[in-house]
């Protein structure tokens, strides 16, 4: 008779607690619907592509290589990073500069985004700062696997 | 004589639509009270010429899908039954709600409709019948298949609807003492009355055990999720394994039209189905001493908008549980309908047997 009772009450609070969350949200719904300001949303969701959220400043996205005061990119194609890639996903060729000062630029910088894993080590590894993952692009589908091979060195 | 076919061929047809229209509604009710319930905001990118109206198109756009889905059939199903098995499921539901009074009987060119497809005089019985004939759909639907996992699923729902009938009709034994007929229009009639004065005469009020246990077994009837052997989503998948496209729709069709008629029978049963309360034909008599008349028109109106809202509210309630409650396992439903359920209705009709001696 006791568990029959402690059974019931379990019951009545797992639908109170539902029921109370149902009336609550539908209140906070039903007033913004009517144009009234609510320091509450009715729900959690982001209705996401209208609605982004903002993206930690440390997050992983697509990478970039960072220019230098005249366009070019700042890579000096040491191939750092494509040695430490773990997923063997950078493919760089080496050219030479025209600029007496800097010795060598990437005459092609791919990415691969069908093997990269986001890591940031090639970030890391980078001794002039020139690759970064920073531009927010997370939307990274493409209809073809060439689709993901993204090259870098044309802005 | 033509007038009189004409008028049951259109109140089968209103019958109707209210009835599809609510289920196809109720899955879009669903969608949304689930989503509110755990603080999301659920389908609402259905949209027709970029009006989206909360999704209120989802229900439309899932029927076309189904619509326009491959009918197909396993080679090693049997062919007729397959094709069946749904029919008979969602046809037995459907009847039912041929039963049930929408309102009270309204004057129509000198003639007297009443707001109810056919006025059975053992309508209780008629309704319950065509539940328990549910059962075939599964069976059904479970044997064509020739798949094991369907059989199991079909076999476990039998099990499980046959155990929670005796419940169902033991709990509406002590209602049919009670009330003075088995008619639904008498027994929502009865329940315009008052109790002690100032109570309408409601089932709730003359059977609240009743109304637990009728209440309990009916939700095991919808086959829904506290009660979801036949289906089992997480180990079996059920007795629809083997169907898709609109056969698989016409299930899951029929276990809304299941929500309804369980939420219809409730209301018509223990809520004094139109009924408003302290209204009569001509207007509100309170029972302080008040008085407040009012046109027929608008007291039919008010008694089935009342019906209404009374099943709708129950649908709401039908899908709270739902969304509430992890699902039981096959033991503890059988002991819930047999140790627990079938004994309280034992009770419940020996004290309103107590009660009708003692008076």
């Amino acid at each position: 008779m006791l568990k029959a009772w402690k059974v019931a009450k379990e019951i009545g609070r797992g639908s109170w607690i539902t029921a109370r969350h149902f009336f609550v949200n539908m209140t906070f719904h039903t007033l913004r619907l009517f144009g009234i300001k609510t320091k509450r949303r009715g729900a959690v969701t982001i209705q996401y592509p209208e609605v982004r959220k903002v993206l930690s400043p440390r997050h992983r996205s697509l990478h970039r290589i960072r220019p230098r005061e005249d366009g070019k990119p700042s890579c000096v194609a040491c191939m750092l990073c494509v040695t430490v890639c773990p997923s063997e996903c950078l493919y760089v060729e080496a050219a030479e500069d025209p600029d007496p000062e800097v010795q060598k630029l990437p005459s092609k910088f791919v990415v691969d985004l069908n093997r990269c894993c986001f890591c940031g080590f090639c970030v890391e590894a980078c001794p002039v700062d020139a690759i970064r993952m920073d531009t927010g692009e997370i939307r990274l589908a493409a209809r073809s696997r060439s689709g993901l091979e993204v090259p870098l060195d044309k802005p | 004589m033509l007038a009189d076919v004409l008028i049951i061929l259109v109140k089968v047809v209103l019958a109707l639509v209210w009835t599809l229209l609510l289920a196809l509604f109720l899955t879009w009710v669903e969608r949304k009270e689930s989503a509110v319930m755990q603080d999301r905001i659920g389908a609402n990118r259905a949209s027709v010429f970029g009006l989206r109206l909360f999704g209120l198109f989802q229900p439309f756009a899932d029927a076309i899908k189904m619509l326009f889905k491959e009918d197909f059939a396993p080679t090693f199903s049997q062919r007729a039954l397959h094709w069946l098995a749904p029919t008979l499921s969602f046809f037995f539901v459907a009847v039912a709600m041929v039963a049930v009074p929408f309102g009270s009987p309204i004057r129509l060119f000198g003639r007297t409709v009443p707001l109810q497809v056919v006025d059975l005089n053992a309508a209780v019985l008629f309704v319950l019948a065509m539940l328990s004939l549910g059962i075939y759909g599964i069976l059904v639907a479970g044997w064509a298949s020739s798949n094991r996992f369907a059989l199991i699923g079909s076999l476990r729902g039998a099990a499980q609807l046959v155990s929670y009938e005796v419940a169902l009709g033991l709990s509406l034994v002590g209602l049919i003492m009670v009330f003075p007929s088995l008619s639904l229009a008498g027994i929502v009639e009865f329940q315009g009355g008052l109790l002690f004065g100032f109570l309408p005469k409601w089932g709730i009020f003359l059977q609240p055990l009743g109304f637990v246990v009728f209440f309990i077994a009916g939700l095991a009837e919808t086959k829904r999720v506290p009660f979801d052997m036949p289906e089992g989503e997480s180990e079996i998948i059920g007795f629809y394994t083997e169907y898709g496209g609109l056969k698989f729709g016409l299930f899951m069709f029929t276990d809304f039209l299941e929500v309804i008629v369980l939420s219809a029978m409730a209301t018509t049963l223990f809520f004094g189905g139109w009924q408003v309360p302290w209204l009569g034909d001509g207007g509100f008599v309170f029972p302080w001493g008040g008085r407040a008349g009012m046109a027929p028109w608008a007291v039919t109106v008010l008694r089935v908008l009342s019906f209404n809202l009374k099943v709708l509210f129950f649908c709401w309630l039908q899908i709270l549980t739902r969304w509430t409650y992890p699902r039981f396992r096959y033991d503890q439903i059988m002991d819930l309908g047999w140790k627990v359920l079938v004994p309280l209705g034992a009770v419940n009709v020996l004290a309103t047997g107590l009660i009708f001696a003692w008076r």
